[in-house]
């Protein structure tokens, strides 16, 4: 059970049941004080609360431990994870950019990155991989990344083609996202992805003097006026198109010198986009832009502010989203998604140009991660399993921790960052997960409030 | 409803219906790419029904 205060609202989450309970005073201290029986807790709380209303909230209490909304027992203490099985590749189709962002874990665009682009045969046999190591799962995803991923369009479209072909035949329905900075996005471009009903995550980190500082062209200088007209027209031919297409997500990355990003995402609505994204910068510490401990009191206050930003934008336009704060309480993931987390290494693997199988995109290039290829398969069986046992059971810091439902665990990549083992949590990235959680819970109690829940 | 408490969401994890049917999209496939979130990734099989 987990107690905690935002913006001067109370709120308890059972964290076993994952239920979510706003309460008053006596309820609060009953709930946060450490009393024995209840005529002592009447005893102790009697000179701040009439006896009549602190046996009432006793009650309520009472009645909600009875039904496994408080007080729940851990569902899965002996969890074994599932057999490898494929659901989802990323592919490196492009490990060029032609942008030079100076925070970019690919270091893509920098003078001396590899320049490699994915050929078609590449990609084609990590489709095949895919459909062969997905057992019974109907839905499969790839997602196209790198580098700059469109600077490879002919691999993205053949890749598309191919594996609707060979899905077809398999029974298998393909997924597929493009993670963009929207310098290419012609309107040929656009209409392709469109058309193909494909999800694209474009790159845009706000303001444009939070974007330019980091977000550079490889002459230096700041990309936000080139990109942002192509992203407006994206979206706004993504509003007004018909039919059905995939979705799309404005995703902006925050550093320590942007801590008032909650300034990034007004500015973003503002521009009319309703499907936002703000990351942390995932960097070694001794990089200017990565935040430390020292920064988390600004984390958190900031992370407060943008949940009164959002609520603001919800009211003025139900359809927005601010993606870590859109939790569904009653129809979100099922308590297995919830231990298998991420899936990086066992169900989600990234693929770079040559064909070279990493537990995720971010451990692309780390020799050490080499967990085979898309012409052999994956070799190292035991990478795969060390992964496979990196769910919250097996981490000391994660099995106590009321998130655990919500964040899986945390980014083995920044974990490893941080720690040099997938097996201990990042403090920072726990810190950081836990506080945005708590504004997210937040976030559903005032929603539901507002809807007269 | 009581006087002191509100229950914010009206279903508890573990009593759904828990398919584990694998078909929902991958939690860093989505719009994160950063940091694992599945708490609010959108479950398939309770929208087909």
């Amino acid at each position: 059970m987990h107690c905690f205060e935002v913006h001067n609202t109370r709120l308890v989450l059972d964290a076993h049941s994952i239920s979510l309970h706003e309460v008053d005073g006596p309820a609060w201290e009953i709930l946060t004080g450490r009393f024995g029986g209840r005529p002592e807790t009447v005893q102790a709380l009697r000179e701040r609360y009439p006896a009549a209303e602190i046996e009432g909230a006793l009650g309520e209490i009472e009645a909600l431990r009875d039904q496994g909304l408080l007080f729940a027992p851990d569902p899965h203490p002996n969890y074994q994870p599932p057999p490898p099985e494929a659901k989802a590749l990323c592919l490196y189709v492009s490990h060029h950019c032609n942008l030079a962002c100076r925070y970019c874990f690919a270091r893509a665009g920098h003078p001396g990155a590899v320049r490699k682009l994915m050929p078609p045969g590449v990609a084609r046999r990590a489709v095949d991989l895919l459909i062969r190591g997905s057992g019974a799962r109907r839905r499969v995803e790839i997602d196209f990344f790198g580098g700059e991923p469109l600077l490879n369009l002919p691999v993205v479209r053949d890749t598309i083609r191919y594996a609707r072909h060979r899905g077809a035949e398999a029974g298998k329905h393909f997924g597929f996202t493009v993670t963009t900075n929207g310098l290419s996005l012609t309107p040929e471009v656009r209409r392709f992805l469109l058309d193909n009903e494909v999800n694209v995550v474009l790159s845009l980190d706000g303001r444009p003097e939070a974007h330019d500082r980091w977000r550079r062209t490889p002459g230096g200088g700041g990309s936000h006026r080139e990109v942002l007209p192509n992203i407006r027209d994206y979206v706004s031919e993504w509003k007004s198109g018909p039919g059905s297409r995939g979705y799309y997500y404005i995703r902006g990355t925050f550093t320590r010198q942007n801590l008032d990003f909650a300034a990034d995402f007004r500015y973003l609505a503002e521009q009319g986009f309703r499907n936002i994204s703000l990351e942390p910068v995932l960097a070694p510490e001794e990089e200017e832009y990565a935040l430390s401990e020292r920064d988390l009191p600004r984390v958190r206050a900031e992370y407060e502010r943008l949940a009164a930003v959002y609520l603001e934008a919800l009211r003025a336009d139900p359809a927005a989203r601010f993606f870590h704060f859109d939790l569904d309480l009653d129809a979100g993931s099922c308590l297995p998604k919830r231990l298998s987390g991420c899936g990086a290494g066992h169900a989600y693997l990234a693929v770079d140009a040559d064909g070279g199988l990493f537990p995720c995109h971010q451990f692309v290039g780390q020799r050490g991660f080499l967990l085979g290829d898309v012409f052999s398969g994956v070799v190292r069986a035991d990478l795969v399993d060390d992964f496979r046992q990196a769910h919250v059971y097996n981490k000391k810091e994660c099995s106590g921790c009321w998130a655990k439902f919500l964040c899986s665990g945390g980014c083995h990549a920044q974990a490893f960052l941080e720690n040099g083992s997938i097996h201990h949590p990042s403090r920072l990235g726990c810190a950081a997960m836990r506080h945005r959680l708590e504004c997210a819970l937040y976030v559903q109690a005032r929603k539901s409030q507002d809807a007269g829940a | 409803m009581g006087k002191h408490i509100r229950t914010v969401n009206k279903s508890v994890l573990g009593r759904r219906k828990e398919a584990a049917c694998g078909e929902c999209q991958t939690s860093c496939q989505s719009a994160c790419k950063t940091s694992c979130t599945v708490g609010n990734q959108v479950c398939l099989k309770e929208k087909k029904e």
